[in-house]
């Protein structure tokens, strides 16, 4: 399958990541996450755990991160559950990687909402910069892709890309967002063409006494 | 009549104003809440199931009701929990967002009342983990709540004690069924558990639970203020109160917006998103309720009511109230065999006939969008969403099946249309 993840050589990987630990600061946030659970159901933090172990990756390696074998092992055998019931989860949720990623992951959503309102063209603005979908580009910058609905529909269409949403795009200002990325200028993060959140454009119809 | 901004509950649902505590005060959260909570339990219980409010996630389940399903008396080894849905991930939906990211007081002060109402130790709000900056948000004012003794021990000096907890998700639609969300706040793979036991029985940790979405829990403080004959006073019968409203697609100007219940659709799209794209003419039909709902087509759609029941008399649904608009220069096979591949991605792969009856549907509905299809098959396809529809443990598998049923029902001329000129092309090409 196209969007079946290339994960690297198993033994190069465990070289790599096998000696991996928490660096101060997460092992702090690490000892946080877990005691908003009751005792012993120290489990339902693995999730947390295991974002927080590919953002520490994506540090490392100056990329949106991902997880390899080792790094899940270790949450695992830090949450004291089998590295099995940790990988069922690291599979199942689409928002961890299990293959390494460029540093920007450019996820374009392409669900009907977005689609109607030309998802298409966005994607084309990826493709017409050397992007392909499920891959990263040789430059290692971007990784493609394709998403389900990422919920601002009502600023439609919309990619996300590490942390950030873009909204209301267009080819152009998708180009230009991939420009201006690629060459580390500054961003501007949520709607492309100035709206202040999911307000109709050109300014509230409702509630105006509280936009003063 | 349409609503008045007096009587909207979000009053800062753009985010005009600043979301943080200090800022929430003066738009009035938290106002004096222990009188609300010295009401008491019951009491609170009693106002909500008056006000009429139904769950705002998409089933419309009367939401006093269901917190009256909890134990009276539940003891420190099988404490209660409240579960706060925000998993929003259904196409078309962006209403939890606006409420998280710019109102965020108005849902952790609802989780203290519903959760002190359904005698509950704890609220878990389950973020869906796309939602990364609204998530920061969210654990910032948790802090600030706490640290204002708002939540907490002796919550608001009332001497109850309620935690709140932010637990962020990682990008599955299926965590937003509430079973599957227990599962996966229990840190397993969200797979829907089999009902019964229902979760108000044996929920998270396999102590009772009740599952409410973010709206329906962000609006019972007010409902408790401004009382229930007010909230009641919005809407048709049975479809009580405000509701935010999400239009996207082929509208002049999507947005979200705070409106009454049964609002005609007309109305809806005039006032607030400057009408159709193309003008009414252009109107092909319209998803009302998020994907999950079948679609209705223009005529039937321009003036009716938008609710509950309104919307069921149509053979769809409320949902969410996420109004997808599609004008006539949609393709409108593709927009549904999209979210046929939406429903086949987000399958959780427990039931068989979901795992694969929601690929094969794609498979065919993508044939049905070329045309390269026989006219039985529609037929085909029509029996294979009921085969699916009420054979899952969850309702995934109706929510892949209804949008294709809608489109058959509607739009069978639209797909024969396709199928026909192909094969017409085909054979026109052997005769020469």
């Amino acid at each position: 399958m196209a969007d079946t993840p290339h994960i690297p050589n198993e033994a190069e990987t465990r070289a790599k990541w096998g000696a991996f630990a928490w660096t101060p600061e997460n092992a702090a946030e690490a000892a946080t996450v877990i005691a908003r659970y009751p005792a012993g159901r120290q489990q339902s933090a693995v999730m947390a755990l295991l974002d927080l172990a590919q953002r520490q990756v994506g540090a490392e390696t100056r990329t949106q991160g991902w997880l390899p074998v080792p790094v899940i092992e270790f949450v695992a055998a830090q949450l004291g559950m089998p590295y099995m019931r940790a990988y069922e989860v690291a599979s199942f949720y689409t928002m961890y990687n299990l293959a390494p990623v460029g540093r920007y992951h450019v996820q374009v959503c392409g669900t009907t909402p977005c689609m109607l309102r030309g998802s298409d063209d966005v994607m084309a603005a990826c493709k017409n910069r050397g992007l392909v979908k499920g891959a990263t580009t040789p430059d290692g910058l971007f990784t493609l892709t394709e998403v389900e609905c990422l919920g601002a529909c009502a600023n439609a269409p919309m990619v996300q890309i590490n942390d950030d949403n873009f909204e209301d795009l267009t080819y152009d200002s998708m180009t230009a967002l991939l420009t201006a990325l690629s060459e580390d200028r500054p961003v501007t993060v949520g709607s492309q063409i100035g709206r202040q959140a999911s307000c109709p454009e050109g300014g509230p119809i409702v509630l105006k006494e509280f936009a003063k | 009549m349409s609503l008045q901004d007096q009587d909207r509950i979000f009053t800062n649902v753009y985010g005009f104003q600043p979301w943080n505590l200090a800022a929430a005060q003066k738009r009035g959260d938290w106002d004096n809440t222990k009188a609300l909570l010295d009401l008491g339990q019951d009491a609170i219980i009693e106002q909500i199931k008056a006000s009429g409010l139904r769950g705002r996630g998409g089933a419309g389940f009367p939401t006093g009701m269901k917190w009256s399903f909890m134990p009276k008396a539940p003891t420190p080894e099988r404490p209660s929990f409240l579960v706060i849905n925000a998993d929003e991930s259904e196409p078309g939906s962006c209403k939890d967002r606006e409420i998280i990211r710019h109102d965020p007081h108005k849902l952790i002060e609802g989780a203290l009342v519903a959760g002190f109402a359904m005698r509950a130790r704890a609220a878990y709000i389950y973020i869906r983990g796309e939602y990364i900056a609204e998530a920061k948000t969210l654990f910032a004012a948790v802090q600030e709540a706490y640290d204002a003794g708002l939540i907490g021990k002796n919550a608001c000096k009332s001497g109850y004690d309620f935690d709140v907890f932010v637990h962020r998700g990682a990008g599955a639609y299926i965590c937003g069924e509430e079973t599957a969300m227990l599962e996966s706040l229990e840190g397993k793979k969200g797979q829907p558990r089999l009902k019964p036991p229902f979760p108000a029985g044996a929920g998270l940790y396999g102590c009772p639970t009740t599952v409410n979405n973010v709206e329906s829990i962000a609006v019972a403080p007010t409902i408790l203020r401004r009382g229930a004959p007010w909230f009641k006073g919005f809407g048709r019968e049975g479809n009580a109160g405000t509701k935010l409203f999400q239009i996207s697609g082929h509208v002049n100007k999507p947005c979200v917006v705070e409106e009454a219940m049964s609002i005609p659709f007309r109305e809806l799209i005039e006032k607030h998103c400057g009408g159709i794209r193309g003008g009414w003419d252009n109107l092909l039909a319209v998803i009302p309720g998020g994907s999950s709902v079948p679609l209705v087509p223009a005529a039937q759609i321009m003036d009716a009511p938008m609710d509950f029941d309104g919307l069921k008399a149509l053979g769809s649904g409320l949902g969410t109230a996420a109004v997808i608009v599609m004008d006539k220069s949609t393709d409108i096979v593709r927009a549904i065999s999209r979210l046929s591949y939406f429903y086949k991605h987000e399958s959780c792969g427990q039931c068989t006939p979901c795992r694969e009856g929601t690929g094969w549907m794609w498979r065919v509905m993508e044939r049905m969008r070329t045309g390269d299809a026989d006219i039985s098959e529609i037929d085909t396809l029509f029996d294979v969403t009921k085969q699916v529809e009420g054979h899952t443990i969850c309702a995934l598998g109706d929510a892949a099946a209804w949008p294709i049923q809608g489109l058959i029902r509607h739009f069978r001329p639209e797909m024969e249309r396709r199928i026909n000129e192909r094969a017409g092309g085909e054979m026109a090409e052997a005769a020469e």
